[in-house]
């Protein structure tokens, strides 16, 4: 029979740093390569609407005539379908997330 | 993949007879499920058997779909039978637990077979 | 029996342990469970109906959600089926990628249960060390895939992200000291007498019940069944050294002891497929659309589960049809919950690790 066998564990932890960051006053770093929000460079865009039939949730709309392209941020689910089907790497996944948010925002970027 | 994977069409009526045959031999039943392919639905009756896998498959006409229920050879059958009469409107016979239609609580009855699409 | 009362108790669909509704009728003779009536279908999405509004390639996004814990080996699963109706032969390295990414879902998911269990009986510290640890895991997969859960690394025809040398070795490095820690944590599970209080000798379900019942993953291998799909080589699992976990007792405490040596195993997985890697390109073109039906089938961290797909020769599938290991286990559950008292009954639940929203997709 053994008992408290996670004593040594607890007495540890007492005296090390907290596994967790005090969030909002200490940034949390994202490693490279995570997955945040998509981003676009309208200066090398061409609007060819790629990205619009490659999105499986159809939050990006792309009005050609316009050269508006917009994209719904609560609906993108940054699985990045878009910036692999994009010919002219204009669109980027960031690290960053996009803020959260109580109304469902569209962003429209123009060139 | 490295399974060979043998699949069966049988007889609606040959059903019970030849899941006892493989319940006898050791077979494990892994799953039912059933696909609407044009007018019929396909009843599949997955076993495995040591890594073995055998399907068995019934096809069941729009019109007719009504088939024997499993549960008393295999238990779990009902989990799957009621699954089907929910969202396929199969009818079983017999099985362990009817939940008569309230297993998934879907907003439309039979929502992978809707009733326009009955002949 | 004559003569003794029997009472109903509602249990869920909403409940403090349960973090998923399930909803169970237990008839009760005083404390003692008789029966357990189950039922489901509270969060029913529809996601196998979806399918004939995504194509084939863009349902892969749909399958990683299905689940949240296991979203990786779903999303294999599908690729797996595509491609063995396509007959395309996907390269070598990807293959040990998915093992790899398999395996740090599956350390991450049994890290999990290990915390809830721990929830479960009242343990907080043990509850917060595992997850505490689970972090580590989920960092690891961040650097890797870009996602902590959902990963969105695997495709139709490979996977999207590639594991540099040096990384796959700081990984491999890092997991051994990660090893050192679970070690550590492990033996509260297996040592401690209050934890063995609650687990040992409740919810006993046999070898034959368990095989007739078709109980599937670390309920199937606590009750001495050696069923371990990895076994089939899907993937590059074939070029692996691994025996099923198995331990024979078929209680509460089996299913916990074969999670914990499971974490072990996948630490060890790991380090052999990175071993093992090849060199050489990470996914292949894919065209064409698929025509035929298959069946495939994998080990996710909860047991088998089996994916058909019935292609028609279109982008878009006839039908995709998932069987997640919680309803494959649903029936053992009802074996495990009579002759238990009521207390128990949260505990015995957690011990199938359900997870219910993969279960009604």
């Amino acid at each position: 029979m053994h008992f408290f066998v996670i004593l040594k564990t607890l007495v540890k932890n007492l005296f090390s740093k907290p596994a967790t960051v005090k969030f909002p006053f200490e940034p949390r770093e994202y490693p490279e390569g995570s997955r945040g929000q998509v981003v676009i460079d309208t200066s090398t865009c061409i609007f060819c609407g790629l990205c619009q039939r490659k999105c499986p949730t159809a939050a990006i709309t792309v009005v050609r005539a316009e050269k508006k392209w917009s994209i719904k941020r609560m609906q993108c689910i940054s699985c990045g379908a878009c910036v692999d089907a994009c010919p002219k790497n204009s669109l980027k996944l960031d690290t960053k997330y996009y803020t959260p948010d109580v109304t469902k925002k569209e962003d429209t970027y123009n060139a | 993949m490295i399974d060979e994977q043998s699949l069966i069409t049988i007889n609606a009526d040959d059903l019970v007879s030849q899941v006892e045959k493989l319940r006898n031999s050791g077979h494990r039943l892994i799953q039912i499920c059933c696909a609407k392919i044009a007018d019929t639905i396909e009843v599949n009756y997955s076993f495995d058997n040591n890594y073995s896998f055998t399907n068995l498959r019934i096809i069941l006409p729009l019109s007719d779909l009504r088939i024997n229920s499993v549960s008393a050879i295999y238990l779990q059958a009902l989990l799957y039978e009621n699954e089907m009469h929910d969202l396929f409107g199969v009818e079983v016979k017999n099985m362990a637990i009817d939940y008569k239609g309230t297993f998934y609580r879907t907003s439309f009855k039979t929502p992978f077979n809707p009733p326009t699409d009955k002949a | 029996m004559e003569g003794k009362k029997r009472t109903i108790i509602p249990f869920g669909p909403q409940h403090p342990v349960l973090p998923e509704p399930i909803h169970l009728d237990l008839v009760l003779e005083d404390e003692k469970i008789v029966e357990a009536i189950p039922s489901i279908g509270f969060i029913h999405r529809g996601l196998e109906k979806l399918v004939e509004k995504k194509d084939f390639i863009e349902y892969v996004y749909v399958a990683e959600r299905i689940c949240g814990i296991c979203s990786f080996i779903h999303g294999m699963t599908y690729c797996i089926a595509v491609e063995e109706i396509m007959k395309l032969n996907i390269p070598q390295r990807a293959h040990f990628l998915r093992v790899i990414w398999s395996e740090l879902s599956r350390l991450h998911s049994h890290l999990l249960w290990l915390g809830l269990m721990a929830d479960a009986f009242g343990f907080e510290s043990l509850f917060m060390q595992s997850w505490r640890l689970r972090e580590r895991i989920l960092d690891i997969i961040e650097e890797t895939t870009g996602g902590r859960v959902i990963f969105g690394s695997s495709k139709v025809g490979g996977v999207r992200r590639d594991i540099s040398r040096e990384k796959m070795q700081e990984i491999v490095r890092r997991l051994k000291v990660f090893e050192k820690e679970i070690k550590e944590l492990s033996n509260v599970f297996i040592k401690d007498a209050s934890v063995q209080h609650r687990l040992c000798g409740v919810g006993v379900v046999s070898k034959e019940q368990a095989y007739a019942l078709g109980a599937v993953g670390p309920t199937a291998r606590g009750s001495g069944i050696a069923s371990d799909m990895r076994k089939l080589g899907y993937a590059a699992y074939k070029e692996i050294a691994f025996e099923p976990i198995i331990e024979s007792t078929g209680d509460s405490y089996a299913r916990c002891l074969v999670r914990i040596k499971e974490l072990f195993q996948s630490i060890d997985i790991i380090a052999q497929a990175a071993e093992k890697m090849v060199d050489g390109p990470i996914d292949i073109k894919v065209s064409g659309t698929p025509d035929g039906e298959f069946f495939a089938r994998s080990e996710q961290p909860r047991g088998e589960a089996v994916y058909y797909i019935k292609a028609n020769g279109t982008k878009f599938l006839d039908r995709v049809r998932v069987r997640t290991p919680t309803f494959a286990n649903i029936a053992p559950l009802l074996k495990i919950l009579p002759g238990a008292s009521l207390a128990d009954v949260p505990i015995l639940i957690l011990t199938i690790d359900p997870c219910i929203s993969c279960t009604e997709r």
